[in-house]
C-alpha cells in the first residue's frame, strides 16, 4: 500500500472550533471558552476607549457632548457589560492563577462557581450604583 | 443494516461518520450507516459492522478491545473517547457522530497521524517499553504475584484531542506530555533542574490554560491536567530563593 503523503493529508481544526466548540465538553471548557470571550471583548473595548479618548482633541464641548451621550441608560447598559466582563474575567483569571500555582487543583470546578457567585453579586451591586445614583 | 448476532432487541441507530481519503474523499465529508445496536454493542463494534458487511474502506484504529491499547481513540458525538468502550446505547441519540481525534493531523478518515503525539510525548523520556522489565532483576519476589505498573498512561491522544490549546499550537508540549515529565520528576529520573527547564517555557507547563479538559477526557485516570499544575508549582519553587 502506497503510504499516504501525511502533509496532503493534513486537516488542522479552526482555532474558533477548538476553543468554542462546547461539544463533549464540561465545565473547565466553558470557564476557558468564557475567559476567551471576555478577554476579546476588553480588548475591544480597550480599542473603542483609546478612539473615544480622542474626543479630547476636538475640544471640550465635544468631549462634554460626549460625556452626556455616555450617561444615556442605552451607555449604562454598555457599562454594566463591561463590569460583567472585567468581574469574570477577573476572578476567573484569579482562578486559573491560583490552580495554575497547583492550589485547589481538584477542587478548580467549585472554586469557579464560587467565583461566578462573587461576579454575579458584584454586578448586582454595580447595576445597582449605576442605575440608582 | 446490519447484525450483530447477538441475542436481545435491537435498536436501529445511525451512525454519522467523517470521511476522508487523500485524493479520493477530499474534502472530508459524513456518510451515513445504520447499525442494529443492542445494549452491549460499543461503537467500535458499530464501525467493524459497517466495515464487513457495508464499507470495507472505512479506515479506523484498533487493537485489543478493551481499553488498555488505547488505539481506538476518537470523537463520539464531539467527545474524546475510547470506542471499544462506549457504548452506542449510552449515547442516547437517534443518530451519533463519529469524527477522528483533533489536533492531530488526519490520515484517513477516523485515523488521524500519532506520530504528533510521539513527538510531544517522548522527549520526556517515558519509553514505551521499558527495559527494566526485561532484567532477571525484574522478577516479583516470593509472595509477590505480580508488580503494578505505576505509569497508567496508554498513549491513547484523547487529552491532546480534547485539550484546546494543543488544538491550535504545534509547539506545545501538551497533556501527556508534561505529564510524562512530571512522572519523571517523581521518579528521580534526570538532573531535577534540567526536567524543570525543559517544561519551564511557553510550550511547556506556561502553555497550559488550564482548561482542564484532559483531565476530564483521560480514560485511564492519569489527570495530566493537575500534573501540569503540580509541575508549575515545582518550576516557581524552583525559582524562590527561600523555597530550597
Amino acid at each position: 500500500m502506497t503510504p499516504i503523503p501525511i502533509q496532503q493529508a493534513t486537516r488542522r481544526r479552526k482555532a474558533l472550533r477548538a476553543w468554542f466548540d462546547p461539544r463533549g465538553r464540561g465545565l473547565g471548557f466553558i470557564a476557558f471558552a468564557l475567559q476567551r470571550i471576555t478577554g476579546l471583548g476588553l480588548v475591544l473595548y480597550l480599542l473603542l476607549h483609546m478612539a473615544v479618548l480622542t474626543t479630547l482633541l476636538q475640544g471640550e464641548s465635544a468631549w462634554d457632548q460626549f460625556v452626556a451621550f455616555a450617561k444615556s441608560p442605552i451607555m449604562l447598559l454598555f457599562d454594566l457589560l463591561l463590569i460583567a466582563g472585567i468581574l469574570i474575567h477577573g476572578l476567573n483569571g484569579l482562578r486559573v492563577s491560583i490552580v495554575g500555582l497547583g492550589f485547589g487543583v481538584k477542587q478548580h470546578k467549585t472554586f469557579f462557581w464560587i467565583m461566578m457567585l462573587l461576579s454575579a453579586l458584584l454586578f448586582v451591586y454595580a447595576g445597582w450604583l449605576l442605575f440608582a445614583h | 443494516m446490519s447484525n450483530n448476532g447477538r441475542p436481545g432487541p435491537k435498536t436501529p441507530v445511525t451512525l454519522k461518520i467523517l470521511r476522508y481519503k487523500p485524493g479520493s474523499i477530499d474534502p472530508p465529508r459524513y456518510d451515513t450507516f445504520q447499525v442494529d445496536a443492542d445494549p452491549l454493542m460499543t461503537v467500535l463494534d458499530a464501525l467493524e459492522e459497517i466495515r464487513a458487511t457495508e464499507d470495507p474502506t472505512l479506515a479506523y484504529r484498533h487493537s485489543c478491545h478493551h481499553a488498555s491499547c488505547g488505539t481506538c481513540a476518537m470523537k463520539v458525538n464531539g467527545k474524546d473517547v475510547l470506542s471499544c468502550v462506549t457504548k452506542v446505547l449510552d449515547q442516547k441519540s437517534d443518530v451519533i457522530v463519529v469524527e477522528p481525534l483533533g489536533t492531530m493531523p488526519l490520515v484517513a478518515d477516523l485515523v488521524v497521524d500519532m506520530g504528533d503525539f510521539a513527538r510531544r510525548y517522548e522527549p520526556a523520556g517515558l519509553s514505551f517499553v521499558r527495559e527494566s522489565e526485561y532484567l532477571t532483576e525484574a522478577q516479583t519476589p516470593e509472595g509477590v504475584e505480580r508488580y503494578t505498573r505505576f505509569e497508567s498512561c496508554i498513549e491513547c491522544g484523547i487529552c491532546l484531542s480534547a485539550c484546546p490549546v494543543a488544538n491550535t499550537n504545534a509547539s506545545f508540549i501538551g497533556p501527556a506530555g508534561l505529564a510524562a515529565w512530571y512522572r519523571s520528576l517523581q521518579k528521580g529520573d534526570g538532573e531535577r533542574a534540567d526536567i524543570l527547564a525543559a517544561v519551564d517555557s511557553d510550550c511547556g507547563v506556561w502553555g497550559c490554560h488550564g482548561a482542564m479538559e484532559c483531565t476530564e477526557a483521560c480514560p485511564s485516570q492519569v489527570q495530566p491536567g493537575d500534573l501540569i499544575m503540580y509541575l508549575r508549582r515545582e518550576v516557581v519553587k524552583s525559582k524562590l530563593p527561600w523555597a530550597h
